[in-house]
């Protein structure tokens, strides 16, 4: 053990590097023929383990934290201080009874919540966790993420449509037109990174992102169209997965569950399950092209490992999506659709724009003005454009005839 | 030189498609088809090329195979066709083989035009970099026509979809009933 220390064994690169170096060890230990294939279970099961136990510590996060924000306790009655609430529902969405609908169409309702679920740890292969640590490093691989994406959707239409039920119609028709309208805004709020950087490899994104000036570091989140670009996908992060105040799609008050109602048991769980998955995988790809990816976020802090850093940026933004929930009501279908076309739609375009002008304009001294400009050409289209939008209906104070 | 990973792809792609022509219900078909469509998108990848392959993906699953389950949802179609087969199968016949007749011809003619083909030469590997750069500079004005064209389908859409109320024309109409 001393010796270990000695030699080095636990310095932070060493930590930084430590699944790395986990894996390789134990690939030697392989026979050369299986080598590719254990590489490929090595690198897959822990991330099949992780996101859902962060899924599991998610559920418990927000129903405690929302508890709290509404004033009311959340779950305390399972474990320490309600801990282990998580385990006691996976237990018993495992045990219920897995009732499908009559009329329902077998096979499609049976594959909904496969496919859904298959496609939201896809998007986690191309995602970087840490320092050396992604699965594949593929060339288009911000592309790869939002192609399977798009797969979500096509599932979602398959849970609603095969359940023959008017709400989950209802629902996944309210999911679709959502996802697709916001799926426009959160790629285009993607691309000025992509330019920034000149690739579309998650890991060269966050290269490009590398390095500090003083203490503080090179992340795109640090630009004019690096602020903007941010909250426009943060908002259309937020309405991409279904959350609140952009839960139409399975408003309990309007349509009860939307597109899933017809599923129980753990069928349902498994809608959770990805719902959550998709949730942490946006975050992460907003994480990589904005936040820096794994970097830490004062140089003096980089001893720390990488991972370490990608998982605390992620439940920052975990943290931030329940805060929004607990905050904000939910909007109306047709102020959602305003909402996309007629604001983060054209902000996003103008963002692409601002980037541009932002590489050609010149850097060093002239930084400050470089700064001004761009923050003008942001900043005066969104005031106009939000004082057009905004309906000119007199609001008067609300009056109650019978609840005085 | 057919390998197992070659195989596989095509056959889900045959498959999708052949299932998609021969089931009766219109979104069996669509979601057929949409396997189709990703065991095309495999062989895209298989070939080397990533973007054509994801491209694919977001286009013809992400777009494609939902617009079509929109427009099966938004339309009325009572029952089924009594007929599993259209009676305008020769016509579609000649139609689909003269169109692979032409592919084939283009394909095969494109080979030998290359010398490469003559050794087996590794498949050139093109980045998204590569068709960014050839689309905004060789093929700068296809693709702003191509552009222009889908903004006029874009207004076309939204005049379509625009409420009657505001037409002049369609308020008269009502006074008039």
């Amino acid at each position: 053990m001393i010796a270990l220390m000695n030699s080095g064994a636990f310095s932070a690169e060493n930590l930084d590097q430590i699944f790395v170096l986990a894996k390789h060890a134990l690939l030697a230990r392989t026979p050369g023929m299986l080598q590719p294939l254990a590489s490929a279970i090595i690198s897959i099961v822990p991330l099949m383990i992780v996101f859902p136990l962060l899924f599991a510590i998610t559920t418990i996060l927000e129903r405690k934290g929302l508890g709290r924000m509404q004033n009311r306790y959340g779950p305390n009655r399972v474990g320490p201080f309600g801990l282990l609430q998580p385990a006691a529902d996976g237990i018993k969405a495992l045990i219920k009874e897995d009732v499908v609908p009559a009329a329902a169409d077998q096979l499609v309702h049976f594959f909904a919540p496969v496919v859904f679920v298959a496609a939201a740890f896809l998007g986690y292969s191309v995602l970087p966790i840490g320092r050396n640590m992604v699965l594949v490093n593929l060339n288009a691989g911000v592309l790869f993420f939002f192609a399977v994406g798009s797969v979500v959707e096509l599932s979602v239409f398959m849970a609603g449509w095969s359940s023959r039920s008017k709400y989950s119609l209802l629902g996944a028709m309210r999911a679709i037109a959502q996802m697709i309208s916001y799926e426009v805004p959160l790629v285009l709020a993607a691309v000025p990174a992509i330019m920034a950087a000149g690739s579309l490899s998650t890991v060269d994104i966050v290269e490009a992102q590398a390095g500090y000036t003083g203490i503080f570091p090179h992340w795109f989140l640090f630009t004019p169209w690096g602020i903007v670009g941010f909250g426009l996908f943060l908002i259309a992060a937020t309405a991409e997965s279904n959350r609140s105040p952009f839960d139409l799609p399975e408003g309990e008050s309007e349509i009860i569950a939307g597109y899933f109602i017809e599923y129980s048991g753990f069928k349902f769980a498994l809608f959770f399950l990805a719902e959550y998955l998709g949730m942490f995988a946006t975050s992460a790809l907003g994480i990589t092209l904005f936040l820096g990816g794994w970097s830490a976020p004062l140089s003096f802090l980089s001893f720390i490992p990488s991972w370490i850093w990608f998982f605390t940026k992620l439940l920052a933004l975990i943290f931030f999506f329940i805060w929004i929930r607990g905050t904000l009501p939910r909007l109306r279908m047709d102020q959602l659709m305003g909402f996309a076309w007629k604001f983060i739609l054209p902000m996003a375009l103008l963002n692409v724009f601002v980037t541009g002008l932002w590489r050609f304009l010149p850097a060093g001294p002239l930084n400050s003005i470089r700064w001004a400009v761009c923050a003008a050409v942001l900043a005066a289209p969104c005031i106009v454009l939000s004082q057009s939008l905004k309906q000119k209906k007199k609001l008067l104070l609300r009056t109650y005839h019978f609840a005085e | 030189m057919m390998t197992a990973t070659f195989l596989i792809l095509a056959a889900i792609a045959v498959a999708g498609s052949a299932t998609a022509m021969s089931l009766r219900n219109a979104v069996h078909c669509v979601l057929a088809l949409t396997a189709g469509f990703l065991g095309l998108a495999g062989l895209y990848l298989y070939l080397g090329a990533q973007f054509v392959g994801l491209t694919q993906v977001m286009v013809y699953v992400g777009a494609v195979a939902i617009l079509a389950v929109f427009a099966i949802m938004m339309t009325h179609h009572p029952g089924e066709p009594e007929e599993r087969f259209s009676r305008l199968w020769l016509s579609g016949f000649i139609i689909a083989a003269a169109v692979f007749l032409t592919l084939a011809r283009a394909i095969t003619l494109a080979f030998v035009a290359s010398p490469a083909s003559t050794t087996q030469a590794a498949a050139p590997s093109v980045t998204a970099q590569q068709i960014g750069d050839t689309l905004l500079s060789r093929y700068v004005l296809p693709l702003e026509i191509i552009g222009l064209l889908l903004t006029a389908a874009l207004i076309g859409a939204v005049i379509i979809a625009m409420d009657p109320k505001d037409d002049p024309s369609h308020t008269e109409e009502e006074a008039t009933q």
